[in-house]
């Protein structure tokens, strides 16, 4: 008996090689991922370049002046030009401000309602209207807070300027109330409760339920138990989504242009009707604006576009944060 | 020997007296703050919040402190902060609701769905002219801006989730940032970078490249939720079976995703569709119908909104409010739908 002989196979080489259509797949889907990195950078190289013309000629002075102005001859030519973005800087902070500091509260008490508080059926109902909030059109809120909030806002800095009037924030001197950065803050504060409001809810609801039923088994009230448990851990995703809420205050445009009188001069007084904001200066220049003008806005926007770009990039980095701090 | 049995009893379930009590909490807190208002300088409605809001507090704390000590009191101090802000978040959405349904119906007639405004101005008497060229004009930004942003959306959220490159971090973070850009800048990049030395003129393609660099973060986000909820086993079996990993994402995970992905699209149109800033610096904003989106000005519906408004005479405030109620319509049906669309999606799986 003889036993047959056996060929045996060469063994297939074994890789972890993609094949073409896949390395193809994967550098498609990269170069896609790649986009948001590719606008962004675009974004900072062309309002830079465009801006850049007047940026030289202007310095420091950009960023530092309170002064708007620009002359011309009758052929068109510019003689005399001063760009500085102060008072709209001055007049952005002071807006967002308002309205993170009106915001805040409010959306970390919402917060803990939805999250503590509200009985089932009415959470979803409420989360569903709070997130249709964030997808309405700044237009909207704009005119809705012209036409409808600003007479009882008037009113309320009335009555704040009469109780609180020796604090010098609160000073009005010309007695005039309307347009003024304290109507604005508002109307974007109700513009930014629903973004705050999500992200604090999300944080916290991510405090670790062993914590929360231990504080209870302890005896605590449920107050006691938010105060041990989901502040300490939620504090940083509150500050983080504070300053998202911040961000969106700064960059905001037409709401805010439709109820702020824009006037070129620094105000410190946030219940005085004047008061400015990078990105209405924009919308307010832009129609009539002369070429060399325009460079000016693009150099404004520019400015406008880092700072949300900081406040937002500071914001993300405290809320990914959040998740790992907390004793 | 009688035998009982044992009824489960509920210590903790509220018995018809707490609800009773309660309510004459809330009575006598309502009653108290129509007597400050009466007897004080405080007038108007805020006095009537406010006391009633302070009462209430007062009442429910004292009770708490009386039959349960500092603690409770604490609590219940806090419970009517609490509820504040959850009204006071509340408040706003039911208000502009409430304006854009009162002050915009009287400004809907049919014929605003198929008149433009080129034979009228705002100010003319509500009947003549209409939304078309708006309602015509917004969709074909949103659709141009949707061809553009949806694929560099999924294909953002296919880098997170499914290469898992070394640049996810930092694309990630990107994405975010992303999502801050004002859209003013967002008009002004496009304004410096196409419309200035490219193309020359207002077009709704202009307007549409704006809306796209707004929309493509919603859409990249969304759609990375939803593909991370697609279980592993998925993409597992795919490549047991031998098939590479593109036919794995194209046939098994962006079919099992769909909806999720239709969602995360919808989002995104909610998110520009009433973007007014770059509108503004970029279409034009045309009078008449325009059937071509790469030339001549577009009207869209915000741009309507924006001019009627700034026109300020009763009618022209009219064709606003009308023409708000036509957007926030749009983007409550397209909200719904996102809901409804996710909802199923959660409850199939």
């Amino acid at each position: 008996m003889s036993t047959p002989t056996v060929s045996i196979p060469a063994p297939r080489e074994i890789t972890t090689e993609p094949r073409r259509s896949d390395k193809v797949f994967r550098r498609i889907v990269t170069a896609g991922g790649l986009s948001s990195l590719v606008i962004l950078g675009l974004i900072a190289f062309f309002l830079a370049y465009s801006g850049y013309e007047v940026l030289k000629s202007e310095g420091l002075k950009f960023i530092t002046s309170a002064d708007w102005s620009i002359s011309t001859d009758d052929a068109g030519n510019v003689i005399d030009s001063h760009f500085g973005l102060a008072a709209m800087l001055v007049g952005t902070m002071l807006c967002s401000l308002v309205a993170v500091v009106i915001a805040v509260p409010v959306s970390v008490f919402s917060a803990l309602f939805l999250n503590f508080y509200a009985p089932n059926w009415m959470k979803k109902i409420l989360i569903s209207i709070i997130d249709m909030m964030a997808a309405f059109p700044s237009i909207l809120f704009g005119i809705w807070g012209f036409l409808v909030l600003m007479p009882s806002v008037e009113y309320w800095a009335k009555l704040i300027n009469r109780y609180l009037g020796w604090i010098p924030v609160f000073e009005v001197n010309p007695y005039f109330f309307t347009r003024s950065p304290f109507v604005a803050g508002v109307v974007l504060a109700i513009m930014i409760i629903p973004i705050i409001t999500s992200v604090s809810r999300e944080v916290f609801a991510q405090a670790p339920l062993d914590r929360i039923q231990a504080a209870f088994a302890l005896g605590a009230t449920r107050w006691a138990m938010i105060k041990a448990v989901v502040i300490p851990y939620g504090r940083s995703g509150v500050i983080g989504g504070a300053m998202l809420g911040l961000g969106r205050a700064m960059g905001e445009t037409v709401a805010v242009y439709t109820v702020l009188n824009v006037v070129f001069q620094i105000n410190w007084h946030i219940l005085l009707g004047a008061g400015g904001n990078v990105a209405s200066l924009i919308i307010l220049k832009f129609g009539d604006a002369s070429p060399y003008e325009i460079k000016a806005l693009m150099a404004a926007g520019l400015v406008l576009f880092l700072l949300t770009l900081i406040v937002n990039a500071a914001a993300n980095f405290i809320v990914k944060r959040t998740g790992k701090s907390g004793k | 020997m009688t035998h009982s049995t044992a009824v489960p009893t509920k210590p903790w379930a509220k018995k018809p007296i707490d609800y009773l009590r309660n309510l004459s909490f809330f009575l006598v807190a309502i009653l108290s703050a129509y007597v400050v208002v009466a007897i004080t300088p405080m007038k108007g409605k805020l006095g009537y919040a406010f006391t009633f809001f302070v009462a209430y507090a007062f009442i429910t704390s004292l009770f708490a402190l009386v039959s349960l000590g500092i603690p409770a009191a604490k609590d219940a101090f806090i419970k009517s902060f609490v509820a504040l802000g959850a009204v006071m978040t509340v408040i706003p959405i039911v208000s502009i609701l409430g304006t854009v349904l009162k002050n915009g119906l009287p400004g809907i007639h049919l014929g605003l769905f198929t008149h433009d405004m080129s034979m009228a101005t705002p100010t003319d008497p509500i009947e003549n002219g209409g939304l078309l060229h708006a309602i015509t004009g917004t969709l074909t930004l949103v659709l141009l801006a949707l061809i553009m942003s949806v694929p560099l959306g999924i294909l953002t959220a296919l880098y997170l989730t499914e290469i898992r490159g070394k640049f996810s971090g930092p694309i990630r973070f990107l994405v975010q940032a992303m999502s801050g850009v004002p859209s003013i800048v967002a008009g002004l990049f496009i304004l410096s970078a196409v419309l200035y030395p490219i193309a020359k003129n207002y077009s709704g393609l202009m307007g549409a490249l704006a809306l796209t660099i707004l929309m493509i973060p919603t859409v990249a986000r969304t759609s990375e939720e939803v593909l991370l909820l697609i279980p592993n086993d998925l993409r597992e079996a795919g490549t047991a079976l031998g098939g590479t990993q593109w036919r794995t994402v194209a046939m098994i995970v962006l079919p099992a995703a769909r909806s999720g992905l239709i969602t995360a699209m919808i989002l995104g149109v909610a998110r520009i569709a009433g973007e007014t800033a770059p509108i503004l610096l970029l279409t034009g904003g045309g009078d008449k119908v325009n059937p071509n989106a790469f030339s001549g000005p577009l009207g869209s519906l915000p741009y309507y909104i924006w001019k009627s408004f700034n026109a300020g005479s009763p009618e022209a405030i009219t064709r606003a409010w009308a023409g708000l109620l036509v957007l926030v319509l749009i983007i409550l049906i397209l909200f719904t739908l996102a809901r409804t669309l996710s909802s199923r999606n959660v409850a199939r799986r």
